[in-house]
């Protein structure tokens, strides 16, 4: 069992966007977290958030400065949670195209693209910014549903969630897609997992009750990790 | 896309306050009882409005946010006498989501572009206190209501844009606080004229009103004020609310405040909308109160 003292979170702190409504949404699901640029720490913790609003290009510069870029690289690495939000999870992609192209963290195969800015030839506003529906991808080949055991488990299908955003990740590959959202023209994806990475377009620390559901759910899945170690 | 209903806490001191044209202010309450209340009935987001900051340059809310921003898990802004991009960092590490600048804005612009290169766009809102003129015209106005600038609303709308806004909040001077109904034409015109959502505000006085600015002002989003607070408040007293002690209470006695006021709700409002075709996010039966 690791450290009783050590963090089970650690929200990393590159300079960007609201990390305490993160952190306020952890400890209210009974998370103990840390907002940390600290290699030492995000590594020490059993879960890892990468929150983040604002311009690609510094997000990445910063993360680099700080030497957080190798350590993000990691995190995916090993067996631990990786949890991207916002522009985190946009950060966990090959490359943006937000004015210019810039490479991103890799982790996920795949491209950061801006939202369109027509719905059937009339002008939507951009950024979205505002409550919009999740939905399950397209039927699975598979009879299972995407969700059961995922960090949307039990949350109910075209439940309204708290976007801020300008851009959308289109990953590579279609099956890591674990939801997806619709906005202007587009039907883009909203949330992402692959093996211990998960990420989401939307706030759950912003999205009311059912965004805290989302963030039970990432409890229960770090307190079920643990233990796999412990069996171990 | 769903339009938010947005409400809107002005803050004095420990105490939500409400006016008329941004005067006279009244003190309701706590403003973290209402923020919960408002959080638990459905509101899409929080505006919280320091009334005094731009005046005096200080900033008392930040320790209000900071309480909310632990309990409140909907987007939360902040605005009210912000100068500076150190202002911005404090309201962000209160819990902030969004600021709200006006003032500190039209006196410097590059201000917007500044923020929001450093914050990311979609934190910046830029507040617009727009004040009509006799001849029909409409300027833009800073320190909550106060004082004229010479700025030309639209003209100030559009390049707030350009550099970089997000969000813009458009409050009527002249229906704020009335219960009139908001500035329909006015926040037509700037919906009309930038590619980012507008927030429309000032006027709100029944679902009808908020129909109307939705449906015909072609805005994303609705701020609203004294039409919920009201509401609200009546509901604090019946349950023997503690009402506070600083400011004018007196008008809670007489019980004269709420007649230019509809009976509703935020969920009241949402049922209305949705009956005429506006698409609202509406909140689970079994929304808690240990939420």
């Amino acid at each position: 069992m690791s450290n009783e003292n050590s963090h089970q979170v650690a929200i990393v702190d590159y300079g960007m966007g609201n990390l305490y409504s993160v952190k306020h949404a952890c400890q209210h699901v009974g998370l103990r977290a840390v907002i940390t640029s600290s290699a030492e720490e995000i590594l020490a913790a059993r879960a890892v958030i990468l929150p983040g609003v604002g311009a690609y290009r510094d997000a990445m510069e910063t993360l680099s400065r700080l030497d957080l870029a190798s350590v993000i690289r990691d995190v995916a690495a090993s067996a631990r949670l990786l949890v991207g939000i916002c522009l985190g999870m946009q950060l966990l992609m090959s490359e943006s195209e937000e004015y210019g192209r810039h490479e991103g963290l890799g982790i996920v195969p795949g491209r950061v693209l801006k939202l369109p800015d027509r719905e059937h030839g009339q002008p939507v506003k951009v950024p979205h910014i505002g409550w919009t529906g999740i939905h399950r991808p397209p039927a699975q080949p598979t009879s299972t549903d995407p969700w059961h055991g995922s960090f949307l488990d039990d949350v109910a299908e075209g439940e309204p969630m708290y976007f801020v955003h300008s851009y959308f990740v289109k990953p590579e590959r279609a099956d890591v897609v674990l939801s997806t959202s619709s906005y202007g023209d587009e039907s883009f994806c909203s949330s992402l997992t692959r093996g211990n990475v998960m990420a989401c377009q939307f706030h759950p620390e912003r999205s009311g009750p059912a965004g805290l559901h989302v963030y039970r759910n990432l409890a229960q899945l770090i307190s079920s990790e643990s233990k796999e170690k412990l069996s171990e | 896309m769903k339009v938010r209903l947005i409400p809107r806490l002005d803050i004095k001191g420990p105490n939500l306050v409400k006016g008329i044209h941004f005067e006279g202010l009244r003190v309701l309450g706590k403003p973290e009882d209402f923020a919960r209340d408002y959080y638990e009935h459905g509101a899409d987001e929080l505006i919280y409005m320091d009334a005094v900051a731009s005046l005096y340059g200080r900033n008392s809310l930040l320790d209000i946010v900071e309480r909310t921003s632990r309990e409140i898990f909907i987007p939360l802004t902040v605005g009210g006498g912000l100068r500076s991009l150190d202002d911005i960092r404090s309201a962000l590490r209160a819990g902030a989501d969004k600021v709200s600048i006006n003032t500190a804005a039209i006196a410097r612009p590059e201000l917007i572009r500044e923020a929001s290169r450093t914050f990311g766009a979609s934190t910046i809102v830029v507040s617009i206190e727009a004040n009509q003129r006799s001849d029909g015209s409409y300027e833009a106005y800073v320190n909550y209501g106060r004082d004229s600038t010479g700025v030309d609303a639209f003209e100030w709308a559009i390049r707030a844009a350009e550099l970089g806004a997000g969000e813009l909040m458009v409050t009527s001077v002249n229906r704020e606080g009335t219960g009139k109904g908001f500035d329909v034409d006015l926040t037509r015109r700037i919906a009309a004229s930038v590619p980012i959502p507008v927030i429309a505000g000032g006027g709100a006085g029944s679902a009808a009103h908020v129909h109307d600015v939705v449906a015909q002002g072609g805005v994303n989003a609705v701020a609203i004020a004294s039409l919920l607070h009201y509401n609200s408040m009546r509901r604090f007293q019946e349950a023997n609310h503690d009402a506070t002690s600083e400011g004018n209470v007196e008008f809670l006695r007489r019980g004269t405040a709420s007649k230019r006021f509809e009976d509703t709700s935020i969920d009241a409002l949402k049922t209305y909308l949705t009956r005429y075709g506006i698409e609202c996010r509406h909140r689970p039966e079994a929304i808690a109160h240990v939420e």
